[in-house]
């Protein structure tokens, strides 16, 4: 803690001091000044004010702590149903790299239910250990008991690094935990590294709407804490001859208090389509929304046997689904080819996009932004270009 | 039900721009809103007191000039405003302005519901409710798009990336909001006289208010700092693709073949 300390020898009374106080934190008292601590958030203001020399501030020095103890690069591992989240296997290929960088080993943390069967199909994606809070009030989603869970394992082990995939389920439990803990928070990264000096997480994530990239640290907290957005990290290939223990973690879960009660969970009938793995992807932008543009469309992802995706106009006016909406507040995709037609090219809209591979634009203005990120940019109208690409494709 | 609602001003992002020449966001020029979903929390909030009775207090951390943010919601119907501000709460993550708005809310008493939107679109961090809610200790329902709030409890239905969720929590509780949730109704012109006038219920908290010290909040209290921004640049060699409709299909097949993409499998 720190404090403002008055030389009562120096201070002549001018008031000065307490006239630059936003708090009234300090009062005269027998014409000299008085410091009141419990109004003071030392801000400063006094320090500056003083033509005497009579204050001097003890002001705090944030000091980084030693965590060189703290090791591992911890995922958290989203199931749901008892299958694991693509985004767990996303994370541990991320980790992978992470951790082989420290030198630190890549430890998946799954909370669920009769879950360890499964375990071993993580360490063949890049873990090399698996702790399991394994209890039946873990098996469905609930933000106090899974924030229990975690946040015990947490402090049992002690990781460096913990990454949460920033799906509803990780953006609802990560800043819980992150605020019971007393850790730093990044927000949806979409870049990790490892800094070569300082040996800390560096998360590069996007802010104004992907208008510009931050890079942030949390130097005074660990584990070192991220929600990565899922669809941009890229899993490794399993590997069945990597081997791992998987050990069961006890945690006290009649400890936690859980608020809520879920009445009920409906999921939609048909399943939502898969964008994040699709290898190609034919996009449309506003000129797509008539039937003739959906069709035009629709006919060259057949064609080229690819996924059919839209910016979010197209979803406003009611021609494809939210599920196919690509971007900052759609999916975010990485597909060997994206076929952009008739996309501007808004920072939104290249948020979800611009890990593509390849990136095909088809756009009538030379000018469109969408062609500072294209590979092939054809100028021209997407009604000649798309049905003519169709054809060639058939002819082939 | 006493109910707080959290509102954030924001730059409008649609409007924000880099220059070219520094790579800097001009913000110059850049409109300040209400955070869009913030709107909604607050017409929720509205709904429920016409339903329950009781009052609705909006709080804000922000720039002496998140002032017209505080008088827009009560010109909307809010019946009290706070604006938290100080020189010392500058450049807050998602820690130090959670730690703030908890001690705010605290101060103001008993509640039985607070509103957030689900994120503010500067930041996008989707943080701020969770962090409240566990700083308050108190239950927390993210991503609501349906709300219905009776005494002693809420019934909310939680949008999930397939499907949603119908769930039940025990007030107090923190709720966050999308944009699906209502229609916000819009400021009236007695609502904006009484807002700006003398007698406006709204208030100015400054650190010592609400009883923190400085080096809990702003950016002395964060655990996270910013290290470095940047604009992101496409590094991509463009091709262009000339001549009839026709002629650009063939070649572009060829060079997706050569670069062995395979289409069409
Ligand atoms: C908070 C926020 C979040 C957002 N999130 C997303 C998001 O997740 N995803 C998203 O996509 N958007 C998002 N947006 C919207 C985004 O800012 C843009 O408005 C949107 O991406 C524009 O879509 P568009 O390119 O289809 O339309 P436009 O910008 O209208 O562009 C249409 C383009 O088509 C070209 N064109 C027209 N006719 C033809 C033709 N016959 N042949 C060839 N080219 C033609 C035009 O030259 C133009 O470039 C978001 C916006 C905000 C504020
Ligand atoms: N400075 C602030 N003042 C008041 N409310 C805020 C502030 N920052 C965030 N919030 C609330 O928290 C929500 C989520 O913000 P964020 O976590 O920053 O994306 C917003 O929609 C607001 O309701």
């Amino acid at each position: 803690m720190g404090a403002i300390v008055i030389d009562l020898e120096k201070c002549n009374g001018c008031t000065m001091c307490s006239r630059a106080c936003p708090y009234q934190a300090i009062e005269m008292a027998d014409k000299k000044a008085r410091w009141i601590e419990d109004r003071c958030t030392l801000c400063g203001a006094c320090l500056e004010s003083c033509k005497f020399d009579a204050l001097f501030g003890e002001m705090p020095v944030p000091e980084v702590p030693d965590f060189s103890d703290r090791r591992g690069v911890w995922v958290f591992v989203e199931q749901h149903d008892g299958e694991f989240h693509r985004s767990a296997f996303e994370l541990l290929g991320c980790a992978r790299g992470l951790a082989d960088e420290l030198g630190q080993e890549v430890v998946a943390a799954v909370l669920g239910n009769d879950l360890k069967e499964k375990a071993s199909r993580l360490i063949h994606h890049g873990a090399d250990r698996c702790i399991l809070v394994d209890d039946p009030s873990l098996a469905y989603y609930q933000t106090c008991t899974h924030t229990h869970a975690l946040s015990e394992l947490v402090k049992q082990h002690r990781p460096n690094i913990l990454l949460i995939a920033a799906t509803h389920l990780g953006r609802d439990m990560a800043p819980r935990l992150a605020r019971r803990l007393g850790l730093g928070l990044t927000a949806d990264c979409t870049r990790l590294t490892i800094d070569p000096d300082e040996r800390i997480l560096l998360q590069t994530r996007p802010a104004f709407g992907g208008n510009i990239m931050a890079t942030i640290v949390s130097r005074f907290s660990r584990p070192q804490t991220a929600t990565v957005r899922p669809g941009i990290m890229t899993p490794l290939p399993a590997d069945s001859s990597r081997t791992g223990e998987v050990s069961v973690a006890q945690v006290d879960m009649a400890a936690c208090r859980e608020f809520t009660r879920v009445l009920e969970c409906v999921l939609p009938e048909e399943k939502g389509v898969d964008l994040a793995s699709a290898k190609i992807i034919v996009a449309g932008g506003r000129p797509v929304c008539s039937d003739r543009g959906v069709s035009v469309l629709r006919e060259f992802a057949d064609a080229v046997g690819g996924e059919m995706a839209c910016t979010r106009v197209v979803v406003e006016e009611g021609f494809l689904p939210a599920t196919r909406q690509v971007g900052q507040t759609g999916q975010s995709v990485r597909p060997a080819v994206y076929f952009a037609c008739g996309i501007s090219g808004a920072v939104q809209h290249k948020a979800g996009m611009d890990g593509s591979r390849y990136v095909v634009a088809i756009n009538k203005d030379p000018d469109a932004p969408i062609f500072e990120i294209a590979d092939f940019a054809i100028v021209g109208d997407l009604f000649e270009i798309l049905p003519a690409l169709t054809r060639a494709m058939r002819e082939r | 039900m006493n109910i707080v609602v959290l509102v954030k001003q924001v730059p409008n992002t649609t409007d924000v721009k880099i220059d070219p020449k520094t790579g800097n966001l001009i913000r110059e020029g850049v409109a300040s809103i209400i955070n869009p979903e913030d709107r909604h929390g607050l017409e929720a909030g509205l709904q429920i007191r016409e339903k329950l009775g009781g009052t609705v207090t909006v709080i804000s951390m922000g720039p002496p000039q998140a002032m017209e943010t505080v008088c827009e919601c009560l010109a909307m119907g809010a019946d009290r405003g706070i604006l938290l501000s100080d020189r010392a709460f500058a450049g807050a993550d998602t820690w130090a302005t959670s730690t703030a708005l908890g001690m705010a809310v605290r101060k103001l008493g008993e509640f039985d519901l607070i509103l957030a939107g689900r994120q503010a679109i500067d930041g996008d961090t989707a943080q701020i409710g969770p962090q409240v809610a566990e700083f308050l200790r108190i239950a927390q329902l993210t991503y609501v798009r349906r709300l219905d709030a009776q005494e002693g409890k809420v019934i909310a239905e939680r949008a999930l990336e397939d499907g949603c969720e119908h769930i039940e929590a025990p007030t107090p509780v923190l709720v966050t909001v999308l944009g699906a949730l209502n229609k916000p109704r819009h400021p009236t012109v007695e609502g904006i006289l009484a807002a700006t006038s003398e007698r406006s219920p709204v208030e100015v908290w400054n650190a010592a208010d609400i009883g923190v010290k400085v080096q809990d909040v702003g950016l002395a209290g964060s655990l996270t700092h910013v290290v470095r921004t940047f604009t992101p640049k496409g590094a991509r060699d463009t091709r262009r693709l000339e001549g009839s409709a026709t002629v650009i299909a063939a070649e572009l097949l060829e060079a997706l073949r050569q670069k062995e993409i395979r289409l069409g499998e």
